[in-house]
């Protein structure tokens, strides 16, 4: 199928484009990577009256570090975070590891990180990185700007806590600080594929106990989800050597926050492919697996400042 | 909508409704029928050309939207003189195409990717990105492997000849 019609508006302001988007009686959509909106168009899954394209808005582009965190403006394409030195520190570090798994380079040339926020797909890696980091969404309306807590801002599957008429002008997201290490381990049946599960994680230790984790997860329920009691079992463990062989041993505090994280915090919907049993499984796994690569990360993190001579 | 799209070098104004896909326009209303359609859902890359200079899905962009753009497609690879580009020299010296359906979106990823980072042949992670973008059902990948590895090694060595 094709698109069915619509009106196509091209402002040029964040203000004009939030008053087309107040027009009256219209269903109107932003168009901004159009890599999700152009496809459900096609389905007429989703059949706007207005398309409101924001790629001519030249104050959404760009990301910016003010003070302690990362504000990424709506028109950054996913692309931005390839190299993990285009932001500074381990959250540089995570959204380049999680971000080769967002389709492939032709998709993520014009998809945009703020379009993930919008769309609200329960499989986007930005989401569950937005939860498990307390990113806030910055949009304008007509009633002005407001800044939503990641925490709050996810209803379910493409339902949030933004209005309509409302234009998601920036996601930010807290820097991560030099005792923090990064992990992000996705599972999926091919790159063309959305993740059946992936998990990502930022650990905290400070002489050798851990002090802050954060783990998000991604496609384990109708929505991101935050890993809080999985979190809980860790907070003030010691951290230790970490185990050699592939597999993590059953007791190991990584292994046991995965099964909690299984099933405490994931709440999996069945799909083809991977039932809520299985997810329950790849969560455990992959929560303990994305941990010990955290570590790591700050294994090495801490092993290079050592080294440094100055 | 009245818009201006600069394609292979040569501008052409055109009319076109809003809710026109750029491979539609490509190929309905230019003629241009290198650009080929598979799925229309992004996945599988045969529609695959040159927005900018930067690799995009012409299943998953509004002709509109490219007003003012420059574009490239598989027509505009070969010299003016009809000379294959040397990624068509490699991808035929390969066999990386038997049908030959996916390849203008493998040639214009490749192409984007070539032009973007001269030294691709050292590169191999690049290179697997590039054949991972888009599908093909014939010739199981590795030929077109490849052929882009032999193109951006020839490119490399063109252009250190240069400047010697
Ligand atoms: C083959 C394929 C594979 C994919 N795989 C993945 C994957 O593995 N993981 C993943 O996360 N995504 C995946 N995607 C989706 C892709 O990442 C999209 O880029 C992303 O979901 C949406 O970003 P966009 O900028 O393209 O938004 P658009 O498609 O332009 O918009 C999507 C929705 O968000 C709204 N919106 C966008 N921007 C704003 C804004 N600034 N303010 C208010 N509303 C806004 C739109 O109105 C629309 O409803 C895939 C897409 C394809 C085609
Ligand atoms: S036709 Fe565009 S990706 Fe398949
Ligand atoms: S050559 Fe036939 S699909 Fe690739």
């Amino acid at each position: 199928m094709k698109p069915a019609s619509f009106d196509y508006v091209v402002p040029r302001t964040v203000a004009e484009a939030v008053q087309a988007l107040a027009g009256p009686g219209r269903t109107a959509q932003v168009l901004a990577g159009g890599q999700s909106l152009i496809l459900e168009m096609h389905l007429q899954r989703i059949r706007p009256r207005l398309v409101v394209d924001i790629n001519r808005i030249p104050e959404l582009d760009g990301m910016r570090v003010d003070g302690d965190g990362l504000r990424v403006g709506a028109l950054v394409r996913h692309a931005a975070f390839e190299r993990a030195d285009a932001v500074p520190g381990p959250l540089g570090t995570l959204l380049s590891r999680a971000v080769v798994n967002i389709a492939h380079p032709p998709i993520r040339s014009r998809g945009t990180m703020a379009g993930s926020f919008g769309w609200a797909h329960p499989a986007s890696e930005w989401c569950a990185i937005g939860v498990a980091l307390d990113a806030t969404v910055e949009v304008t309306g007509p009633d002005g700007e407001r800044a939503l807590p990641a925490r709050d801002y996810f209803l379910g599957p493409h339902r949030t806590a933004r209005r309509p008429q409302e234009l998601i002008t920036a996601v930010r997201l807290p820097l991560l600080g030099g005792h923090t290490g990064v992990g992000f381990v996705e599972h999926r049946r091919t790159h063309f594929c959305f993740a059946q599960v992936a998990v990502a994680a930022a650990l905290t230790v400070h002489d050798g106990v851990i002090s802050d984790v954060r783990i998000g997860l991604v496609n384990s329920a109708d929505r991101p989800v935050r890993a809080r009691a999985a979190e809980q079992t860790l907070l003030g463990t010691e951290i230790g050597p970490l185990p050699t062989g592939r597999r993590l041993p059953d007791g190991h505090p990584f292994a046991r926050a995965g099964r909690v994280a299984a099933q405490e915090d994931a709440a999996p919907v069945a799909e083809p492919y991977a039932d809520a049993e299985y997810k329950r499984q790849a969560v455990a796994v992959l929560v303990g697996r994305t941990l010990r690569e955290a570590a790591t990360d700050l294994g090495s993190r801490l092993a290079v400042r050592q080294g440094d001579p100055r | 909508m009245k818009i201006t799209l600069e394609v292979n070098g040569t501008a052409h104004t055109l009319d076109v409704e809003p809710r026109r896909l750029l491979a539609d326009v490509l190929r309905d209303d230019l003629g241009l029928t290198g650009t080929h359609l598979g799925c229309e859902h992004g996945i599988c890359g045969a529609c695959s050309v040159l927005m900018d200079g930067e690799a995009v899905r012409a299943c998953l962009v509004l002709a509109v939207q490219c007003d003012g753009s420059s574009l490239r497609t598989v027509e505009g690879l070969a010299g003016p003189d009809g000379e294959p580009h040397p990624l068509q020299r490699a991808f035929s010296a390969e066999h990386a195409l038997q049908c030959g359906f996916c390849t203008p979106g493998f040639l214009m990823v490749a192409a984007g990717a070539l032009e973007a980072d001269p030294d691709l042949a050292d590169k191999p992670d690049a290179v697997a990105g590039v054949v991972g973008s888009n599908i093909c059902r014939c010739t199981g990948y590795e030929p077109i492997r490849r052929a882009i590895t032999r193109a951006a090694r020839e490119q490399r060595e063109a252009s250190s000849t240069h400047e010697r």
